[in-house]
């Protein structure tokens, strides 16, 4: 699949006429550095700092990734559970949804109390992000034509047969729909983590770093950190479009 | 006359919100036979057909099989829609109902040969649905509901959604599939043309709540032609059966 000039040629025109006016602004004004640095100091910041800032990134990518695998696993999970009767869905979800609007800053603290370090941070990250993946696939599973299902039942399907070759494949469009929800999710839930943590903790990941260079007014530090969290939120968001995309196209399927 | 293949006894359906579906029906089907239930839309004859499959219950009414209740596979259903997966192959839609009774793939080949072959889609076996056009679809679904060898196939206006060319040509090869295999089709269609000429019987339903206003027998001779679709006596068929269809229907 390759990308059309149209689909990346307007942004990227946009993004350079922002850093080019950000720079003469900064330039113009004579604005102090700790303040707001123009690009070319973040970049030379990021340069400088690179080892330092992946490392972290290594850090907090391995805290996402591990809460977004658990959370494509338990929202699946979940889902099919809940899909075997009303009742567990009507016992089960209320949970769900208490952990899914309940604030993740406000039970971090306990969390992080309770729990080993890296445990901490994943089950933060992981609450953050299961719940698309759940919502998403309990509709799926439920979108399954009901001729198809007129049909499993005129040949004497069991429930399982059902499930496994009715339910769970319609189900899979919107299960990888959640889990790009997810993907951005668990990184957000995993910066909001460290935040909590903060220097407390032996923390080592970016969002520590953010604080840190915050601390210390090293502010180009602070937006090279940044410019990198939000560039890894892309490629994780960009790696699970591919792999549904291929997936999607594998399977026969076309995205809902 | 043989004993029919399924006797259906004064059937009535009322849905759970009290909504009268069928009111009164009752048709026999003998072997081998071609019968079309025809109809306005909501007349019933979709609950009817249902009703027949073992996918709906009656609220009233008996459903006879003289030759004993169908087992799995003995009943074919084609729906308005192809109704096929997605993700599957042609030959894997094809294969479902052995899957869901246990058959492996190998135990199952021939069978599915021989039904591809019948509807013409031995060179499509391994594309997608959505690769293919609407009649190859519907040909499929059709594939699908012959492939365990039904004695009885029930077919719910399958071929609705189709351009006129296309209907024409499927109904040609039903014909020519129900000659070859011998089995029972109770078809559910709201073309009269369509009934005229794929039918033994035409069972004229009435508006909501159901039931038979009138059974036709359908006196052209076999094997039915394309050019019978123009013939004076064909014709002459249609218009009695959508005088009959008029009556049940006030306009």
């Amino acid at each position: 699949m390759r990308a059309r000039r149209a689909d990346w040629l307007p942004p990227v025109v946009i993004l350079v006429g922002v850093l080019f006016f950000w720079e003469a602004a900064v330039r113009a004004f004579d604005v102090p550095h700790y303040v707001l640095p123009g690009p070319l100091l973040i970049a030379e910041t990021f340069r400088k700092d690179s080892a330092l800032l992946l490392s972290s990134l290594a850090v907090t990518l391995r805290i996402t990734l591990i809460a977004l695998f658990f959370a494509a696993l338990g929202g699946a999970i979940l889902a099919f559970i809940m899909s075997w009767s009303r009742w567990l869905e009507r016992s089960l979800m209320p949970y769900a949804i208490v952990a899914q609007v309940t604030p993740i800053v406000a039970i971090a603290p306990l969390i992080i109390l309770w729990l080993e370090d890296d445990a901490a941070l994943v089950l933060c990250a992981w609450i953050v992000a299961f719940f698309p993946v759940l919502a998403n696939t309990m509709a799926g599973l439920k979108s399954a034509d009901p001729n198809l299902h007129a049909l499993f039942r005129l040949y004497g399907a069991k429930r399982w047969q059902v499930q496994s070759w009715l339910e769970a494949p319609s189900a899979l469009p919107y299960f990888l729909a959640g889990l790009k929800i997810s993907g951005g999710l668990s990184l957000i839930g995993a910066v909001v983590a460290e935040f909590v943590a903060g220097t407390g903790g032996a923390a080592t990941g970016l969002a520590y770093r953010i604080l840190e260079a915050g601390y210390r007014l090293q502010i180009p530090r602070l937006f090279a950190a940044l410019v990198l969290l939000s560039v890894a939120g892309i490629a994780i968001y960009a790696i699970i479009g591919w792999v549904s995309a291929r997936l999607m196209a594998r399977s026969g399927l076309s995205i809902p | 006359m043989t004993a029919p293949l399924v006797r259906l006894r004064n059937i009535g359906r009322t849905f759970e919100d009290g909504t009268r579906a069928l009111g009164n029906v009752s048709v026999d089907v003998a072997d081998g036979e071609i019968v079309t239930l025809l109809g306005p839309s909501g007349c019933g004859k979709s609950t009817l057909l249902r009703i027949v499959a073992g996918l709906d219950e009656p609220t009233e009414g008996t459903v006879d099989w003289p030759d004993g209740t169908p087992s799995v596979g003995d009943t074919g259903f084609v729906f308005q829609d192809p109704t096929l997966l997605p993700w599957a192959s042609v030959r894997e839609n094809i294969y479902l109902p052995f899957r869901i009774r246990g058959v492996s793939r190998e135990a199952a080949r021939d069978a599915i040969d021989r039904t591809l072959a019948l509807v013409g889609l031995t060179d499509f076996a391994g594309r997608f649905p959505r690769q293919l056009s609407g009649g190859m679809r519907m040909r499929v679904s059709v594939a699908r509901a012959l492939a365990t060898g039904p004695r009885l196939l029930l077919m719910d206006e399958p071929f609705a959604a189709l351009d006129e060319m296309t209907r024409h040509r499927l109904n040609d090869d039903l014909l020519r599939i129900q000659a070859e295999r011998g089995c029972t089709i109770l078809f559910v269609t709201h073309s009269i043309y369509e009934a005229v000429y794929l039918s033994h019987r035409v069972c004229v339903m009435s508006e909501r709540p159901g039931r038979v206003a009138e059974d036709i027998a359908i006196d052209l001779a076999w094997p039915r032609t394309p050019e019978m679709r123009t013939d004076a006596g064909f014709a002459a068929i249609c218009r009695r059966v959508s005088e009959a269809l008029a009556e049940g229907v006030p306009a």
